[in-house]
């Protein structure tokens, strides 16, 4: 008979160890599904996965800047989620943020100094973000609306924002927003060291630590888990409990607009409806998958851009279609987030 | 002799490093009530854990009426027809008595049927069941009640109960004795876990005593007495009598005026209540259940609305400040503490995946001009609280819901006690503490009237409260039905005022 305990003590090693196990197991499984599948031969798909991502210096960093954002988006959404308020929303507070940046790019061109429109643009950007997210915080504390609902609606208010603007700017019809600023790189993050993305991995780096510290070690960041844990409990020991929602919900918001600015003004300097790409989704698996640990995320963040760049590489050189990747990446993340019920939990065989 | 019931041989389970039973054999037959005594966390729960298929021993045999049995989960246990009331109740919130007590029984729902044999078991042994009822519309007792049903309705003929009385009324606790009584009469093997001696007296035929795991002894209730059972318990002698200082120079710390209390539904909590807690006293406060004690406690901690009336804290230098419409946070820094210790002992005051030195920080977190923590003092003060209370924990850094019952609440009182208040406010703060444990809380308690402080202390066994406590302050249905000196009055007169016999008129 099978019998299913909790594990009273889960060693750092073993959890690890098994982790390990589980990708192992997940690419093997994913070569045998390829190869029925294609017929092709394992090794070198997974040969032309790394090549996707690391073959060429451009290739290089630009999986190093997919990965800042995506992180610096989880980083957004982790105060939110640990304090257990549910903030889908993550995918329109980057969008408003960068909406907000370009349109200072469009209206303002180069009549500013570079550096004050950037600092204008990052200020815009994060107050945008705030208050998406701010709007169902404070309903949320005020009257106990459902976050869930409220924040996924916010998503579709920005995307429909952004194609309005797209639409009023670009009256020729093509909804498609070209480069802004291009001759002046008015606006734009400059280079560093020659690396256009370098500037961008460092702030996200810094708020990586920021957040880190914040969540452990500040008063702030405690409220945030006593809040999560047990609401109970923070009102009866006096926590305004309306408050550190509504502050949290902010600081959340205000992260994925800084997200959004970054995108605008560091990476594609323009704006469209599918900026976020999906990102404000992806960015709670990477931060749950971390157990909220900043600097876990910046692992998951990476395993995850890299399947992803590394399966659209392989559909690109083998011709396959688009969806092989997505049945890559869905199968290791099975065995990743699988693997945690073994790391949990053991698994005895006894007599009956 | 008779076969027994359940016969436990050598029975050892371990979590990670801790030993909870450590090579225990016990008895129980038929047609008797075995008290299991033990410290708090000495292993009762584990051990009754592995007979009703919870958890499985590392080693060890399980032998039901003399037949060795193997029980991997409660479906095993209840095959062999065993029962177990836990202390927390495992019921749907938004099903009635009945839909619970058939729930998980493959069966056609026949709730006709279900109901007619309810009301069956409850005539044979005397319970009190609506099986209309809905969870969420029953007190504790009623809870408590549906659960013992439910596992008779299963045909359970060893039954377990875990801490029963830890959360009823004395009153309840009598009905669910005579319940027991009469079930032990039909020749049903019971197995009670209480921390009450006197229960222990009035109830059991045979006790027996664990002591850190390991099983000391059985004795028969008949032939032995508290102090012994407690000696036994707690490995050396202990003293069973509670000091009483003489309150040295009482002043007014605390004036409640006229406090009107009306809940969200427009029910009346508190009437016109006044009364004046003294520095240096200990004001017992005394009522049945719902009689207005935690509104009282909440309204002068700040979490509760108030109608009308006045709370004042009196400071040292004599200045009058109005604690209503505070803040709870400022009323904390006035030097108010409440702790209070709900019937699921965590949920209000503790967080339970968080270790004992974040929950010491509960308290103390905002102190400082800092925006950082400071985690330094609340370990030191972690420290001190396992090691002058005696909670047993693998260390400070051990999430509070990986302790045992009492021991969680050792963690609550002694971060409360701690805090060095000037009003302080406990509500059941000994509520399933063994009694070694309760006496330190005592203890505890006495030495704040040293220093100056007011204490108010509800509590729920008259006995403790008219030996530990100065004055006491009777509330029957919100109202003040009376305020006695303890050092000359007695039970009979506090029970009869907490139902207004006799009490001021109204
Ligand atoms: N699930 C568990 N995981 C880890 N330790 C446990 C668990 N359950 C009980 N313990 C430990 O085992 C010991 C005995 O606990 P318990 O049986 O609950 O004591 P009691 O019921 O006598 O108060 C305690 O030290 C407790 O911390
Ligand atoms: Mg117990």
């Amino acid at each position: 008979m099978i019998y299913i305990s909790r594990r009273t003590d889960a060693p750092l090693k073993k959890a690890v160890a098994i982790k390990a196990f589980a990708i192992l197991l997940s690419l093997v499984v994913c070569a045998l599904v390829l190869f029925v599948m294609t017929r092709l031969n394992p090794l070198d798909i997974y040969i032309a996965m790394f090549k996707g991502s690391l073959s060429t210096q451009r290739k290089f960093w630009a999986l190093l800047q997919n990965t800042a954002i995506l992180l610096c988006i989880s980083l957004a959404v982790t105060p939110a989620f640990k304090m257990k308020f549910w903030n889908l929303g993550a995918e329109g507070q980057v969008l408003i943020g960068a909406l907000v940046s370009a349109t200072f790019m469009f209206y303002i061109q180069d009549s500013w100094p570079s550096w004050l429109l950037i600092l204008v643009m990052l200020v815009a950007s994060v107050a945008a973000g705030l208050i998406w997210a701010g709007i169902p915080g404070y309903f949320k504390a005020r009257f106990g609306t459902n976050e869930t609902l409220f924040t996924l609606m916010m998503n579709y208010v920005a995307i429909q924002l952004v194609k309005f603007c797209i639409a009023v700017w670009v009256p020729n019809g093509s909804s498609v927003m070209g480069v802004l600023n291009r001759q002046t790189q008015c606006g734009w993050i400059p280079s560093l060291f020659g690396q256009k993305y370098l500037i961008n991995i460092l702030i996200v780096a810094l708020l990586t630590v920021l957040m880190y510290i914040y969540l452990k070690y500040s008063k702030q960041g405690y409220e945030i888990s006593v809040v999560g844990e047990s609401e109970k409990t923070a009102r009866y020991i006096g926590i305004n409990v309306k408050k550190v929602i509504l502050r949290t919900a902010c600081i959340s918001g205000a992260i994925g607009g800084l997200a959004g600015f970054l995108l605008c003004a560091g990476t594609g300097h323009t704006v469209s409806a599918t900026l976020a790409g999906g990102n404000g989704f992806t960015a709670v698996l990477v931060s749950w998958l971390a157990k909220f640990n900043p600097f876990g995320m910046i692992l998951t963040s990476l395993l995850i851009v890299f399947l992803q760049k590394g399966s659209g590489e392989i559909a690109q050189a083998f011709r396959l279609s688009d969806n092989i990747s997505d049945v890559t990446t869905g199968i290791i993340l099975f065995f990743i987030i699988g693997s945690e019920f073994f790391i949990n939990y053991k698994i005895h065989l006894r007599r009956k | 002799m008779a076969v027994p019931a359940i016969e436990l041989r050598n029975i050892t389970k371990t979590f990670g490093s801790v030993v909870a039973n450590d090579n225990v054999s016990l008895s129980v037959y038929r047609g008797e009530i075995l008290a299991l005594l033990g410290e708090n966390g000495s292993g009762k729960t584990t051990l009754m854990n592995m007979i009703s298929g919870i958890y499985h021993q590392d080693s060890g045999e399980i032998f039901i009426d003399g037949k060795e049995a193997v029980i991997n989960s409660p479906k095993d246990a209840f095959d062999y027809k065993i029962g177990m009331i836990h202390q927390h109740f495992k019921l749907v919130d938004v099903f009635t008595a009945a839909e619970n007590i058939v729930l998980g029984i493959r069966k056609t729902l026949d709730l006709a049927g279900t109901k007619k044999k309810i009301q069956e078991i409850c005539r044979k042994y005397g319970f009190e069941v609506n099986p209309d009822q809905k969870i969420y519309d029953m007190t504790v007792s009623q809870k408590q009640t549906v659960e013992i049903v439910k596992v008779l309705y299963r045909g359970a003929d060893i039954l377990i109960l875990d801490e029963p009385t830890a959360v009823l009324t004395p009153q309840e606790t009598d009905r669910l004795f005579a319940v027991l009584r009469n079930m032990r009469n039909d020749g049903k093997a019971i197995v009670i876990i209480t921390h009450k001696m006197h229960e222990v007296e009035a109830l059991s035929d045979r006790v027996a005593v664990l002591r850190k795991g390991q099983f000391i002894g059985t004795l028969k209730t008949s032939e032995t007495d508290a102090q012994e059972m407690t000696n036994m318990m707690v490995g050396h002698q202990v003293s069973l009598n509670i000091e009483r200082p003489e309150p040295l120079d009482p002043k007014p710390r605390l004036v409640v005026e006229n406090l009107t209390v009306v809940d969200q539904d427009g029910i009346k909590k508190l009437d016109n209540v006044s009364f004046t807690a003294n520095s240096g006293e200990i004001l017992g406060i005394a009522g049945i259940s719902g009689c207005g004690q935690k509104e009282l406690l909440e309204s002068i901690a700040g979490l509760q609305p108030v109608e009308s009336g006045n709370i004042y804290f009196i400071k040292n230098d004599g200045e009058r400040e109005q604690l209503i419409g505070l803040e709870p946070l400022k009323i904390k820094e006035l030097g108010v503490a409440l702790s209070f210790v709900p019937e699921d002992r965590l949920g209000m005051g503790l967080v339970a995946n968080m270790d004992l030195v974040d929950n010491m920080m509960l308290r103390s977190y905002t102190n400082g001009k800092s925006m950082f923590t400071d985690r330094k003092s609340p370990t030191k003060l972690a420290k001190q609280v396992v090691d002058f209370l005696e909670v047993i924990t693998p260390n400070v850094f051990t999430p509070v819901r990986k302790l045992s019952g009492g021991n969680v609440q050792k963690v609550l009182v002694g971060r409360e006690i701690s805090n060095a208040p000037s009003v302080l406010m406990t509500a059941y703060a000994t509520r399933g503490l063994d009694i070694n444990s309760s006496y330190t809380i005592y203890d505890m308690i006495n030495m704040q009237k040293d220093r100056q402080v007011a204490v108010l202390y509800v509590g729920e066994d008259l006995d403790v409260l008219l030996e530990l406590c100065d004055k006491v302050l009777v509330l029957c249905g919100g109202k003040v039905s009376g305020m006695v000196d303890c050092r000359n009055t007695d039970k009979h007169t506090v029970g009869a005022l907490m139902t207004r016999l006799g009490g001021v008129k109204a």
